[in-house]
């Protein structure tokens, strides 16, 4: 089967004042659709990288990303964009969301640039909302809502425009313990129904929720396999 | 890109922009301020020239600018050469005819001449009258508007009847208590028939110009014989910006009938009023002028200070930026969306400009003839919509090309 993201021999040099800094080092990886993969690494590992070129916010300098078989290390900003409109669904740490915007609108946003109409728009942001339980705070702007429900708003507008990946940048770093534990439940079902979630964070008990592992230490993949003492779906250590 | 996606961008544009706005309300209101005076001065500055303008056509017809006299002597000259000017050739009612027959840029000619006489009406008098012979074209020549009767006609004036046409305040002096028209008044030593009674004109450079009366011109010249003086034709151009042009028939037809040989110089003069056309002229320059550069400085500080803020703005909203690029917004629908904010900024400076400049263009009708022209409004908004456009590209485009990954990374 085709993987969702086929990453080959990809470099990244960033130059910072006169020196050239190699964030990524010929770093390879195959993400296939459901898979739940954690990308761990210290800073510095090149992971938060990785993570931008993954969620087309960045190209590589050289190798090759394929996403759905798709050619996106040569696009340009506005087929970037595209991609990153239709393909993948960003959660933040900091959840990312427009404060001067309501849940709903939120949630909409990404619909809007995809040029839905405003009826359809509605519906499928409802819906989304409804998923992660928010259907009765859609009105509530960002500072009216909690932490927990802030990044369900988030996840709702990952999910809307139902992408091929969910990529999620440490999703309860800035969560207590309780409610992290809660939104990483969100994700295990998330992936139960069949979505394909991509996990950046350098938490051992965060990352023990995904199925598949990659650690990236000095911009190579430093070990990719499956997570040993896995954190089943519904049991909450 | 389709049409309903600029459909979908523009409505989300404005919405973000009002939201910002309204964030920011002290901040928006006094950007807006150099647009505001802006605008102010663009409206002023129209219903000013648009009022000078409706001022000079006023007073182009009350002095006859649009009219070419016919004169022996020039009227803007040294006294030099008075002796040739007075032994040329009398201009006569022939002379007229042939004007009036050949020419086809003129509105209507008529010959005057002039003499100062008493007036008189029963028991009540009145000396130093400007007794003016014409033909009946002359309330045309000179834009008359009738107080009440009517000036004579083309069969009285050629029939040389006793008819006369009184001026506003001879009227007044003579007639106190009633009606003028039917009467007849005592010319010097004729009787005439009074058939109507010019609207009140003022005065013009001191002279009253109601303290007249008008007589056919071949009564006045059997009457009030001082036939020496030769007759003055006035020509009324049909269009005043084709002034020139009549003016060179003219010269042509009069060379012709007073037989003056090609390359001899004319026997005659055409006076007009370009004195004051170009007085007119020069003052409304002026004003233009100085209204144009007042416009274009406040307009430019006006420019400038939504640019800062845009600036600012873009500035501010980098991680919003950031978040919306992430998740699809396109390079153009974010240069879309600032210049829609920067274009509504000024268009609300624009808006108050001429709330603002409506009660001081009431003001401005106290000194000159006008009112706010609705073109001027339109032509206000669309300035401030495009100083907007103009000065918000820059803030905009920055913020279109701003890097996803850093603008993410803002705090």
């Amino acid at each position: 089967m085709q993987p969702v993201i086929n990453i080959k021999n990809i470099k990244k040099t960033y130059i910072m004042g006169t020196v050239e800094v190699n964030a990524l080092v010929d770093l390879s990886v195959q993400i296939h659709k459901n898979e739940y993969v954690a990308i761990m690494g210290p800073s510095g590992s090149g992971k938060s990288t990785l993570m931008n070129i993954i969620g087309c916010l960045d190209t590589p300098t050289s190798g090759l990303y394929e996403f759905n078989g798709i050619n996106v290390s040569e696009m340009n900003d506005n087929e970037l964009a595209k991609i990153r409109n239709k393909e993948i669904g960003f959660v933040f740490q900091t959840f990312n969301l427009l404060a001067r915007s309501n849940a709903l609108h939120n949630v909409e946003l990404p619909l809007i640039y995809a040029g839905m109409k405003k009826t359809v728009r509605h519906e499928l942001a409802e819906e989304a909302l409804r998923h992660v339980k928010l259907e009765d705070r859609m009105h509530h702007k960002p500072n009216e809502l909690s932490g927990g429900q802030r990044q369900r708003v988030a996840i709702a507008r990952a999910l809307v425009t139902k992408p091929s990946i969910i990529l999620a940048d440490e999703p309860t770093g800035n969560l207590d313990s309780k409610t992290g534990v809660e939104i990483m439940g969100l994700f295990n079902e998330l992936h139960a129904q069949g979505n394909t979630i991509i996990l950046v964070t350098h938490e051992e008990d965060i990352a023990r929720h995904a199925h598949r592992v990659i650690r990236v230490r000095d911009g190579m993949v430093e070990h990719d396999g499956p997570v040993e003492n896995r954190v089943l779906p519904g049991v909450h250590a | 890109m389709r049409l309903a996606d600029w459909g979908y961008e523009i409505k989300e544009g404005l919405a973000i922009s009002f939201h910002a706005i309204r964030a920011n309300k002290m901040r928006s209101v006094l950007t807006t301020l150099g647009i505001v005076i802006g605008i102010v001065s663009v409206t002023l500055m129209g219903t000013a020239i648009e009022g000078l303008s409706r001022a000079f056509n006023e007073t182009v017809s009350k002095i006859g600018a649009d009219v070419l006299y016919v004169q022996k002597f020039p009227w803007f000259d040294g006294g030099d050469n008075w002796w040739k000017y007075r032994n040329r050739k009398n201009i006569d009612l022939r002379q007229y005819k042939m004007v009036r027959d050949q020419t086809t840029l003129a509105a209507a000619v008529t010959p005057t001449a002039f003499a100062m006489a008493p007036i008189k009406y029963r028991s009540l008098s009145s000396d130093g009258i400007f007794v003016i012979g014409a033909n009946d074209q002359y309330a045309t020549t000179f834009g008359l508007n009738m107080e009440m009767g009517r000036f004579f006609s083309q069969a009285e004036s050629n029939g040389d009847r006793p008819v006369v046409v009184l001026g506003y305040v001879v009227a007044e002096k003579l007639f106190p208590s009633e009606s003028p028209l039917g009467k007849n008044v005592k010319v010097g030593t004729h009787t005439f028939r009074v058939v109507g009674v010019v609207a009140k004109q003022g005065s013009f450079l001191g002279m009253d110009l109601d303290n007249r009366v008008v007589i056919p011109i071949t009564n006045f010249l059997q009457k009030f014989s001082n036939n020496r003086r030769g007759l003055s034709l006035n020509v009324k151009a049909a269009d005043i910006n084709d002034l020139e042009n009549t003016k060179e028939e003219l010269r042509g037809i009069l060379r012709k009938s007073r037989g003056v040989k090609p390359g001899v110089e004319d026997d005659f003069a055409i006076n007009q009023q370009e004195m004051f056309i170009q007085t007119f002229n020069a003052i409304g320059g002026v004003v233009a002028g100085i209204g144009l550069f007042i416009t274009a400085l406040s307009l430019f500080v006006g420019a400038i200070g939504i640019m800062n803020i845009m600036f600012v703005s873009v500035t501010e909203r980098t991680k919003e930026i950031g978040i919306r690029k992430a998740i699809g917004a396109k390079r153009s629908t974010i240069l879309f969306q600032f210049l829609i904010e920067s274009a509504v900024l000024s268009l609300i400076g624009g808006l108050i400009g001429i709330v603002i400049s409506y009660p001081l263009s009431l003001l401005i009708n106290q000194i000159l003839p006008t009112s706010m022209p609705l073109s001027v409004v339109a032509i206000a908004i669309f300035i401030s919509l495009l100083v907007g456009v103009i000065s918000g590209f820059l803030p905009a485009n920055r913020a279109s090309k701003m890097d996803p990954v850093e603008a993410l990374r803002y705090e």
